[in-house]
């Protein structure tokens, strides 16, 4: 059989395991974030948001769909991968892996095709649960559809960074509590970072998460705080260094080999 | 010292060295191959290094130095096609637990490129062969400990590995469920897949093995074929049941120690390698001791591998204290 024919059969089995996994149990993967998302409609768009008045030319409830939805699909991603592989780590199965013939590329793309599957999902879900609060008109669906991928990718490709270097359960929520909400929450998802002083709008330009958020802002609304252009760079820089770190240590077997 | 490995090796380890990162040194340089279609017990006590050789050979541990060939191919050059021909059964349980059996042998198919048509008729034959098809559904942490232990056998066998190895395979599990597994091990061998297996029961690698390697301390100290190590035993101790119970003081005096009494119906005797069991016979009947069954009292391999031990044990005092 040809290298590429079994590697392709890996890959599938991977992905569809990957798939499996999150779908099996849909409660704890589909359903919190709808319900967050829910809640943050509720009070910050239906109750407080009309206090605030318009963002941008929108209404404060039509602006924060775009970093909502990213919200979901960045946690989402990011929490799949690393759970998924820290698991199979923890419980050993990651063995069953390793002693096949599988090359590391093939492990790192099943890994990262379950982590933006759930990814994209729940930001459909969320984006349909957005429908009922909010008015959702795409202005750029090309973009916006290319901003959920990417960051998607981005994000899983972080949990799968978390999860090699994971040792214990806690380590899975450190980053996504401490580091990760953190940032979405700075990164704009509220507000404009026009809003803010000069210093802390210099200061929010080094967080990634502002980036991804804008252009989704600009694939739904048709307005952002920073330039296209830039953003797609940072998200396509980010992604190719964490692509790389990732295929290195997984070669290498960090984290997972004696 | 294998140089080189050879395609009619399964196995071939040269001068292989592993130190652990907490500095143990696991490994101190061990050299030994396995001929296809051999049946070869790796044995050793705990933390010997029989683990460390198969997670090497399997890429579960990266070795410090040394070389590694699976039926010619080196590990070093191709990984992948030399994991190919193997199929790993280690010591502890190492699949999802939540999954099915079912769904964990299609996917260890699927790891290793078995298309999924081929893959759906594999699991069916070996859960059936095992006895494990009316469970395929369940969640496999239901299964009884002896049922883990033959789903992975199970699923290391979907890709029909040329190379099987299992890493205390029997390890807790009942002895009818033992036997069962020895039978389709056998049966296996006879087919042609090359078997290495490393266990705690002596008695599994004499009646399952044909060579058999020793390995204490990071080193192998005995290389060599069952037969040739059986000859290394000088006395073997029998047990006789007897007819009639009997009293100590009738034991035939010119077998001096050899025969003991263990209680009114039972005797141990021992007897050396190059005497003939029919003098003792002899002796006993003459003292009107009938025995009704016979049979040998310990597990042969039992009894060498603790002589080796107390020997290599001796040889590295004399060695520190020079």
């Amino acid at each position: 059989m040809s290298r590429s024919i079994h590697s392709s059969v890996a890959l599938y089995t991977l992905c569809r395991k990957e798939i499996t996994r999150f779908m099996r149990i849909w409660t704890q993967t589909l359903i919190p974030p709808v319900i967050t998302t829910c809640l943050y409609f509720l009070i910050f768009g239906n109750l407080i948001g009309p206090r605030i008045g318009p963002m941008q030319g929108h209404t404060y409830i039509d602006f924060i769909v775009p970093g909502l939805v990213l919200m979901s699909v960045i946690t989402g991603s990011y929490t799949n991968v690393a759970s998924s592989f820290f698991s199979a780590k923890f419980q050993r199965f990651i063995e069953e892996i390793m002693v096949s013939p599988v090359p590391s590329s093939v492990i790192l793309i099943g890994y990262l095709t379950g982590g933006v599957c759930r990814g994209v999902l729940v930001g459909i879900v969320v984006l349909f649960v957005a429908t009922l609060f909010a008015t959702v008109d795409i202005v750029h669906p090309f973009t916006t559809a290319l901003v959920v991928l990417m960051t998607s990718v981005v994000f899983a490709l972080g949990g799968m960074l978390n999860g090699m270097f994971a040792k214990k359960f806690d380590d899975v929520s450190i980053i996504p509590n401490f580091v990760l909400t953190p940032l979405i929450y700075l990164g704009g998802v509220f507000y404009s970072v026009q809003l803010l002083p000069e210093f802390w709008r210099l200061v929010s330009l080094a967080n990634p998460i502002l980036y991804v958020i804008n252009i989704a802002r600009y694939g739904f609304l048709g307005s952002s705080d920073v330039g296209i252009g830039v953003s797609f760079t940072v998200i396509l820089v980010a992604a190719a260094i964490l692509f790389t770190l990732c295929l290195v240590l997984l070669e290498r077997g960090y984290g997972i080999r004696d | 010292m294998i140089q080189s490995g050879t395609s009619n090796q399964a196995l071939s380890v040269s001068n292989l060295k592993k130190t652990y990162s907490n500095g143990r040194i696991a490994l101190k340089g061990i050299s030994f191959s396995v001929e296809e279609g051999d049946f070869y017990a790796l044995l050793g006590r705990n933390g010997a290094g029989k683990s460390t050789t198969i997670g090497i050979a399997c890429s579960l541990v990266t070795k410090s130095s040394g070389k590694v060939y699976i039926f010619g191919i080196d590990i070093d050059q191709d990984f992948s096609r030399a994991k190919s021909n193997i199929g790993l059964v280690p010591q502890e349980i190492n699949f999802n637990q939540f999954e099915t059996p079912w769904n964990i042998v299609i996917n260890h198919a699927g790891y290793y490129g078995v298309p999924r048509a081929k893959a759906l008729l594999q699991a069916e034959k070996y859960l059936t062969t095992l006895n494990l098809w009316d469970y395929r559904n369940n969640t496999a942490r239901r299964l009884s400990g002896g049922m883990k232990r033959k789903l992975m056998i199970a699923r290391a066998l979907m890709h029909e590995p040329r190379l099987l190895i299992l890493d205390e395979p029997t390890a807790g599990i009942d002895f009818e469920t033992r036997l069962s597994m020895w039978e389709f091990l056998q049966d296996l061998n006879q087919k042609g897949v090359t078997i290495i297996l490393t266990t705690h029961y002596l008695q599994e690698a004499e009646k399952l093995c044909r060579n058999v390697g020793i390995i204490e301390l990071g080193e192998l100290i005995l290389d060599i074929d069952m037969k040739s190590l059986f000859k290394q035993l000088n006395q073997e101790t029998y047990v006789l049941d007897l007819v009639q119970p009997i009293d100590s003081q009738i034991l035939p005096h010119e077998l001096n120690d050899s025969v003991r009494l263990v209680d009114p119906t039972t005797v141990e005797v021992d007897i050396a390698r190059n005497s003939s069991i029919n003098a003792v016979f002899e002796t006993l009947s003459k003292h009107n001791i009938h025995a009704i069954s016979i049979q040998t009292k310990s597990n042969r391999l039992e009894t060498l591998f603790m002589e080796l031990l107390r020997r290599e044990a001796i040889e590295m005092q004399v060695n520190q204290s020079e």
